[in-house]
């Protein structure tokens, strides 16, 4: 249904064209990214799915403004971020981008909260770090520092963290990478509760092809290039996911 | 095979580890460089200095006993090679001059020595180093020493203008010559060597006797003794010999000013060599425990994954141990040619002072060895408790995720709830309390920078101390003019007529033998007038100390080295006209700046002669618009035998000496920059390390640049600052120790440093502080997002 609606003339987010990334490493060179074309619409609920090594990190860092590609187009609704320099870059995350990482990549020296009002405290409309965390079902851990808290705690306070600035976009990097399944599950129910309630464009990086019942659609990248997309007609919740 | 394998592919981890480290190994290797470069200056130096000194001495047949007295006959000459246990006698004439030289209006003194006139002098032979030998046919010419020649540029073929017992005489130069008792030549109750207003002159025998009244006859006489000869035993047997012939106390080689000044600097050239080169490898040591420990605990993971992998704890903590030693063994071979390089230049420096007919550089093998040695052992003693505790972690470990550090509010925050600081400086604050030791070591790390920085720079305000305790304290006069001989005390009036005399103070010198036991100085007793106020005694906080009516006031110094306190008596040999030996009481100890002095009141010592109120030396200031006038005069007065002036000791002083000591402060003070620098920026790097991950994740979360360094670079800002305070600390005791440590019978000084010097060395750590930081955040610009944020660690 969504994708079909999808089809039917909702705002791409990302428009990427023939991105290509090569690694030189003195002689030898690795092409990590071989012309992949990718969008994320609106509100879409995207999982990237390959082996490991097929490029999705890379992809995801280049959407992200972590990376550049070396060639192809990357647009950001009609920003070009290909042509962004270091700062224009900065300020693209700041303001438009929540990232969520495999190993949560939080600031051991502060609290939940804090963690979040990192981010609460330097963009323009956020919402209270309180609230995101009440989204992701920690609004009773908020004084607690990482090392008090469980790795899907640690990881849902990454989630909070991410979508406090109310970013249109959500890029998740194996965010269940390094969570048992039950988990993982309350994490990815977060990322589904985000998605809905606010409406934020999500893409998810899993290697984990249950994880892709999730999505509105499902791309799957092979050794640098896109080997399919393919559209749920059903998108499963996280609690009915198996792995 | 496999272990060599294995070996090979740790070293490739070696380097590439290194590599990525380079700029703080560098900088460690820098501090250790510096250490080696000290250690090798000071010691090539003395060691060149030490060879160079025995050679000559053998070569020129250095005496090893000394005597001066009035007059004796020249068969006694005989009588003194009689003595059980001298091998060889050189008897000679010596008597001290009034020189005019041209271009120079103040007197200068001159020292005529006799030579045979047939053949070498048996002992001390002089070394022709331009012109000729005298004419045995030719009363006139005379050899002068190198370095009074240097300073007044005279060649062969000029002349000087003597005054000789009364009377003018013209002396050509025929030839320049060194000799092995002035390898330093100072004049004689002088301080500081003087080259323009010194000068030794080689003359005939024949032609000195005559015009001293010396036919047939000598006033001084060296010997030297055969093998195991005892020389307290010759010393004693020669002034019995010499006594009634006006023996002023025979002297062993070891007191002979020459070879004692040379003892004293060679001794302090070791001590240096060891001590500056101990605070630096101290330091350096700690600062590679330091950045050691922080680098390994980055390396936690991989070291227990290589451990799980099969790696025996031997292989991992070698490989480790090994870091260390090839950063030392880099900064060891820098420092070697830095210290062979600045060695090699300063051996030019002490060529200026001591003159050797070859005073070559040599860096010998083993003081390069050493060198090399301590900074390997140095470096594997900071490494080895790092590594220790290093690879004792278990290889469990690698196979769990490392959690998250434990953190705290800080106590600034639990204090007070409603104090809210920033979120950076939150984090500031717990890290720094989350490890507290880490800290503290951190900033002692810097400390030390502050500290080595703050006595490099006090040595200038200690040498400072010493000019103004000397030239503004103690001699207040403008001038000393010397008798020939001790006159009465109305003499003072014949040289305050002198033009351009405001004031005048007169002075008792004589030559005492101080004896307590076994123990022995030969030195010059100096009267001074109850209330004097331009000769003073002065102690080392400034203080003028008046002279107690009865008995004697010695230097600290020379109440430790005759063991005596005040209160116990001192025989007191008089040297000089009748001779007596009297006992004195020691009336108390002056803790003064300068070795060895002995004052009394001048009735006491006039009354200790014998001799009611003769003096022999008039102290005075100077009218300056009217002091050419009073050289004038002073310079033909018969019974003048010298005059030092103050102004020209001073600049002497400020032109030679402290100028060669302000090259030893300044290459101090560079080193200390560069460990002041090696240790912040290290410490600031070591802080990147730990947090590159911590900050890149801001840095995705959309912090800018200066954000993030705000919250690194205001964790080095804090450790800084708290370093400047504990670093003066430990400065002042490294001050104290050195100073200590530098104290001989010359110098006694004391470790003085002005608010500004503190100030300085603050300046140059805050600096330094600040260029690591720059670095640092460059560095932080050029934080690899994409990498850090891949791995866990
Ligand atoms: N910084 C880098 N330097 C060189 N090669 C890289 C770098 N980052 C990734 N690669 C290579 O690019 C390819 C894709 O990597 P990545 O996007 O991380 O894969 P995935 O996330 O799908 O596992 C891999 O072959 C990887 O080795
Ligand atoms: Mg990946």
């Amino acid at each position: 249904m969504r994708a079909a609606s999808v089809a039917a003339g909702l705002e791409p987010i990302f428009t990427a064209r023939g991105v290509r990334k090569v690694y030189e490493m003195g002689e030898v060179t690795v092409e990590a990214l071989r012309g992949v074309d990718f969008d994320l619409f609106e509100g879409e609920f995207v999982v990237l799915l390959g082996p490991s090594g097929s490029g999705k990190s890379t992809l995801l860092n280049i959407l992200g403004g972590l990376d550049v590609p070396t060639s192809g187009e990357v647009l950001y609704r009609d920003h070009d971020l290909t042509v962004a320099d270091d700062a224009a870059l900065t300020i693209y995350r700041r303001d438009h981008v929540g990232f969520v990482f495999q190993f949560y990549n939080l600031i051991p020296s502060l609290t939940a909260l804090e963690n979040v009002a990192l981010v609460t405290d330097i963009v323009a409309h956020p919402m209270r770090p309180e609230e995101a965390l009440a989204l992701v079902g920690l609004g009773h851990r908020l004084d607690h520092f990482p090392a008090q808290l469980s790795g899907g705690e640690q990881q849902r306070v990454a989630i909070a963290r991410a979508i406090a600035k109310r970013p249109e976009v959500l890029l998740c990097d194996e965010p269940t990478g390094s969570l048992d399944i039950s988990t993982g599950v309350l994490v990815l129910e977060a990322l589904e509760r985000v998605n809905r309630e606010l409406g934020t464009a999500t893409a998810v990086i899993t290697h984990n092809a249950a994880i892709a019942a999730m999505a509105d659609r499902v791309v799957r990248l092979a050794d640098g290039r896109v080997a399919g997309v393919q559209a749920n007609t059903r998108k499963a919740t996280a609690r009915e996911l198996q792995w | 095979m496999v272990t060599l394998a294995r070996l090979r592919l740790l070293d490739r981890k070696l380097l590439r580890d290194l590599w990525a480290m380079k700029g703080q190994a560098l900088a460690i290797a820098a501090v250790i460089a510096a250490g080696v470069t000290m250690y090798v200056t000071y010691l090539s130096n003395f060691d060149s200095l030490q060879r160079t000194r025995a050679a000559y001495y053998a070569e020129a047949r250095f005496a090893d006993v000394f005597a001066s007295l009035t007059r004796a006959p020249a068969w006694l000459a005989g009588r003194i090679a009689a003595i059980p246990g001298v091998a060889a006698v050189d008897t000679r004439v010596v008597a001290d001059v009034t020189l005019t030289v041209a271009g120079m209006t103040e007197p200068a003194v001159g020292r005529l020595i006799s030579i045979p006139d047939r053949g070498a002098p048996g002992l001390n032979s002089v070394h022709l180093r331009r012109g000729r030998w005298i004419d045995p046919a030719r009363p006139d010419e005379v050899l002068a020493s190198e370095r009074f020649c240097e300073a007044h540029g005279l060649a062969p073929g000029d002349a000087v203008s003597a005054v000789i017992n009364g009377r003018y005489r013209r002396l050509t130069i025929v030839g320049v010559a060194l000799s092995p008792e002035y390898v330093y030549a100072i004049r004689p109750g002088e301080i500081f060597p003087d080259a323009r207003r010194f000068g030794v002159f080689w003359m005939n025998r024949a032609a000195l006797g005559a015009a001293f009244n010396m036919e047939g006859a000598f006033n001084d006489v060296a010997a030297a003794l055969g093998p195991g000869a005892s020389e307290p035993a010759v010393v004693a047997e020669l002034d019995r010999l010499l006594a009634p012939y006006g023996g002023r106390g025979a002297i062993p080689r070891s007191l002979q000013p020459s070879a004692w000044t040379l003892e004293n600097e060679l001794a302090q050239l070791q001590l240096f060599g060891f001590l500056v080169p101990a605070i630096f490898f101290g330091v350096a040591a700690f600062v590679l425990h330091v950045a050691l420990t922080r680098a390994l605990a980055l390396q936690r993971a991989q070291i227990a994954a290589m451990k799980a992998l099969g790696y025996a704890t031997r292989t991992l903590a070698w490989h480790y141990i090994k870091w260390a030693l090839v950063i030392a063994a880099a900064g060891a071979v820098a420092g070697v040619a830095a210290g062979a390089w600045l060695g090699a230049w300063f051996i030019t420096i002490y060529n200026e002072f001591f003159r050797f007919p070859v005073l070559s550089y040599r860096l010998s093998g083993g003081v390069a060895a050493q060198a090399v040695a301590g900074s390997l052992t140095v470096a594997a003693l900071g490494a080895v408790a790092a590594v220790r505790r290093a690879v004792r972690v278990p290889p469990a470990e690698a196979m769990r995720p490392e959690a998250p550090a434990r953190y705290r509010r800080s106590l600034l925050e639990r204090l007070s709830a409603r104090l809210r600081p920033s979120l950076a400086t939150r984090m500031v604050l717990r890290n720094l309390e989350r490890q507290p030791g880490r800290a503290l070591i951190s900033t002692v790390g810097i400390a030390f920078a502050v500290a080595v920085l703050f006595v490099g720079l006090a040595f200038i305000d200690v040498m400072d101390a010493l000019i103004n305790e000397q030239f503004t304290r103690v001699m207040r006069q403008d001038a000393t003019v010397a008798f020939v001989e001790p006159r009465a005390a109305r003499a003072i009036y014949d040289v305050r007529h002198l033009p351009g005399v405001l004031d005048a103070e007169p002075l008792r010198t004589v030559p005492v033998r101080l004896r307590a036991g076994a123990r022995a100085r030969t030195l010059a007793l100096t009267g001074l007038p109850d209330g004097a106020h331009l000769n003073r005694v002065v102690d080392r906080r400034g203080r003028a100390v008046p002279l107690p009516p009865q008995g004697l006031v010695l230097s600290e110094m020379l109440g430790v080295r005759l063991g005596v306190a005040p209160g116990d008596e001192l025989q007191v040999e008089i040297l000089e006209g009748r001779r007596p030996t009297r006992r004195v009481p020691v009336a108390m100890l002056v803790d003064d700046t300068l070795g060895l002095q002995a004052h009394m009141r001048l009735d006491e010592l006039g009354r200790l002669l014998g001799e009611g109120d003769a003096i022999s030396a008039v102290a005075l200031t100077l009218d300056p618009a009217r002091r050419d006038r009073f050289y004038d005069e002073v310079k033909v007065m018969p019974v003048v035998a010298g005059v030092e002036l103050r102004e020209a000791t001073l600049q002497n002083f400020r032109e030679t000496l402290a100028e060669h000591m302000n090259l030893s402060i300044f290459i101090n003070v560079i080193f200390a920059a560069i460990i002041a620098f090696g240790v912040v920026y290290n410490s600031a790097r070591v802080s990147l390390s730990e947090r590159s991950r911590e900050l890149a994740s801001l840095r995705v979360l959309g912090f800018t640049r200066a954000e993030i360094s705000l919250i690194l670079l205001g964790e080095l800002a804090v450790l800084t600052l708290a370093a400047l305070p504990l670093g003066a600390l430990i400065g002042e005791l490294f001050g104290e120790l050195i100073i200590a440590a530098f104290s001989n019978e010359i110098y006694r000084l004391s470790f003085v440093a002005e608010p500004a010097t503190i100030a300085w060395s603050w300046l140059i750590v805050s600096a330094a502080a600040a260029v690591s930081g720059l670095l640092v955040r460059r560095r932080l610009d050029h934080l690899d997002l994409v990498a850090v944020l891949k791995t866990q660690e």
